[in-house]
């Protein structure tokens, strides 16, 4: 992807900084993360790769309050995520790898939700700013009336990224944004990904495999192997960095034997 | 069986301290009614006819033997006002929209749409539960006034044409009217208000608490409908023998 490294300058500085030390989480016997340390600094896009299964959602999960950890610490603009309500202090954002969008609610009654049922906006109002997300997303105005059910895999990624960013949010974490796209689809995203934290100043958080997506947006990118964090640095020091996996990781290609 | 007992108390309590939005949530409680009555109204009417033939049937013979024949209206409508209207419509109930419920809610919590929710600040409880038991709570007491007027009328369509029991169409609705009190009926309706804040709650509970795919669902929605069966079997003695001390009397 051709999406330029974008200038290090966070304009408005609405971001909040996470900061997580020693978390560890397990199910049953499996130890998933094992004392993940880690700080993303305000405003910044931050990108997460690792193997599948190494625990990036779940990690994305705690960040949210959706997963309770099983010791360590989770500081959102140095507060103590607990389990419940933290999204009251501080305006979240969670675009889930399958979208969690509601099948029982239109594409547009989705996106405007969060204005909704907080009685934010009045109808009309809502209604523009439905179509104004839509449109960033690169999705048909048609596709307002239609129910997630009838739409691709990739419509409904988007349509979930549509619906996060009205929440106007401080934080926002992304899982796999790019998983389902077409490139031209995906450059588009990691474009919005970028305008989004330029305009607003929020804190970004993307889990991907896409290696051009992470390079491309990247501020910092951390590396989750082991269930720990095995590598962190700017998109340069990553691709020089030492680590096996990583490496292996940058360097895959497919080539015909 | 009951270990989820504490959580569901929860639930109800979190139900009772939301009830100050019900106001809001207006309109999904509406959508709700409209779904329940749309599901069950026309079943609740056919199930207690037959409810009220039956009682009829059963008794009729046994009373007209003995010369009480006069009596069977108000037996059989005690019977259906006071406990067989809200234990069968709670079934009824239990079976068509908890059931329908648990699984909504199952598999939302399975597509990560109640994860969703919480992200955007939404409590599932607002959103979600206290629509669904208001309405259920509302919808039910009123099907068990429909079931009591039709029951009433099976019981009486039985009483007329069977030969056994013949007991005239005057004699039958008179006895009734001497009868049954507003109380009689209001013990009835108080009943089916509690079994509606069970199943609602039982259900809205299972299917928040899904885990582990469409098998959780499945899972899930027969709990809920087993749990709110038990729950509304062991009530109903429960709140016979607490509301007791309301009858105006024993009129058998
Ligand atoms: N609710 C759960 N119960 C039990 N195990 C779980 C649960 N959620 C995740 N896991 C386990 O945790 C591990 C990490 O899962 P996770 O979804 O975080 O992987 P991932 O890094 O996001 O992978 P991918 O890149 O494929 O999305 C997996 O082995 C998974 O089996
Ligand atoms: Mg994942």
């Amino acid at each position: 992807m051709a999406s330029p490294v974008p200038p290090p300058t966070s304009p408005t500085a609405t971001g909040i900084p996470v900061a997580v030390r020693g978390l560890r989480k397990s199910f049953g016997d499996q130890a998933v993360l094992k004392g993940v340390d880690l700080d993303i600094r305000a405003g910044e896009v931050f990108v997460l790769m690792g193997p599948s299964g190494s625990g990036k959602s779940v990690f994305l999960r705690h960040l949210i309050g959706l997963e309770a950890p099983d010791s360590g610490e989770i500081r959102l603009g140095g507060e103590l995520a607990t389990s419940e309500g933290l999204g009251e202090r501080y305006r979240l954002a969670m675009v889930f790898q399958s979208g969690g969008l509601l099948n029982s609610l239109t594409v547009a009654e989705n996106v405007g939700l969060y204005l909704s049922e907080h009685r934010l906006k009045p109808s009309a109002e809502i209604a523009r700013v439905v179509a104004e997300k839509l449109a960033a997303v690169r999705l048909e105005p048609s596709v307002a009336a239609k129910y997630p059910t009838e739409l691709s895999g990739g419509m409904r990624k988007r349509v979930a990224i549509a619906r996060a960013l009205v929440t106007d949010p401080q934080l926002v974490l992304f899982d796999e944004p790019t998983s389902e796209l077409d490139p031209l689809v995906a450059l588009a995203i990691g474009r919005e990904i970028v305008g989004l934290n330029h305009r607003t100043g929020a804190t970004i958080v993307v889990v991907t495999h896409d290696r051009d997506l992470a390079f491309g947006i990247a501020d910092r990118i951390a590396f989750l192997d082991g269930g720990e964090i095995a590598a962190i640095g700017s998109p340069a020091e990553m691709r020089a960095s030492r680590h096996p996996l990583l490496q292996q990781f940058l360097a895959a290609d497919f080539k015909p034997e | 069986m009951f270990q989820n007992f504490g959580e569901m108390l929860l639930l109800f309590v979190a139900v009772g301290r939301a009830l100050p939005r019900v106001w809001r949530e207006r309109r999904k409680v509406a959508e709700q009614l409209f779904d329940i009555g749309n599901a069950s109204l026309f079943m609740a009417c056919t199930l207690s006819l037959f409810i009220g033939g039956v009682l009829a049937l059963q008794t009729g013979p046994v009373l007209v033997e003995r010369g009480l024949g006069s009596a069977l209206g108000g037996l059989v409508a005690l019977g259906l006002c006071k406990e067989l209207a809200p234990v069968m419509m709670a079934v009824l109930i239990a079976g068509r929209i908890g059931s329908a419920m648990a699984a909504e809610l199952g598999s939302m919590r399975v597509y990560q749409e109640i994860d969703a929710l919480r992200t955007l600040n939404i409590n599932p409880v607002h959103y979600l539960v206290l629509p669904r038991v208001v309405a259920i709570g509302l919808a039910l007491p009123c099907l068990v006034v429909f079931a009591n007027l039709v029951g009433w009328l099976g019981g009486a369509i039985v009483s007329l044409l069977n030969d056994r029991i013949a007991v005239s169409w005057s004699g039958y609705f008179g006895n009734i009217r001497e009868t049954v009190d507003f109380s009689d009926v209001a013990n009835g309706l108080v009943k089916s208000f509690v079994f509606a804040v069970v199943i609602g709650v039982v259900s809205c509970h299972q299917g928040l608490t899904t885990l582990g795919g469409p098998r959780g669902v499945g899972r899930s929605v027969t709990k809920a409908v087993v749990n709110s069966l038990v729950l509304i079997l062991l009530l109903d003695y429960v709140l016979t023998r607490v509301l007791l001390p309301f009858d105006k009397g024993w009129r058998f």
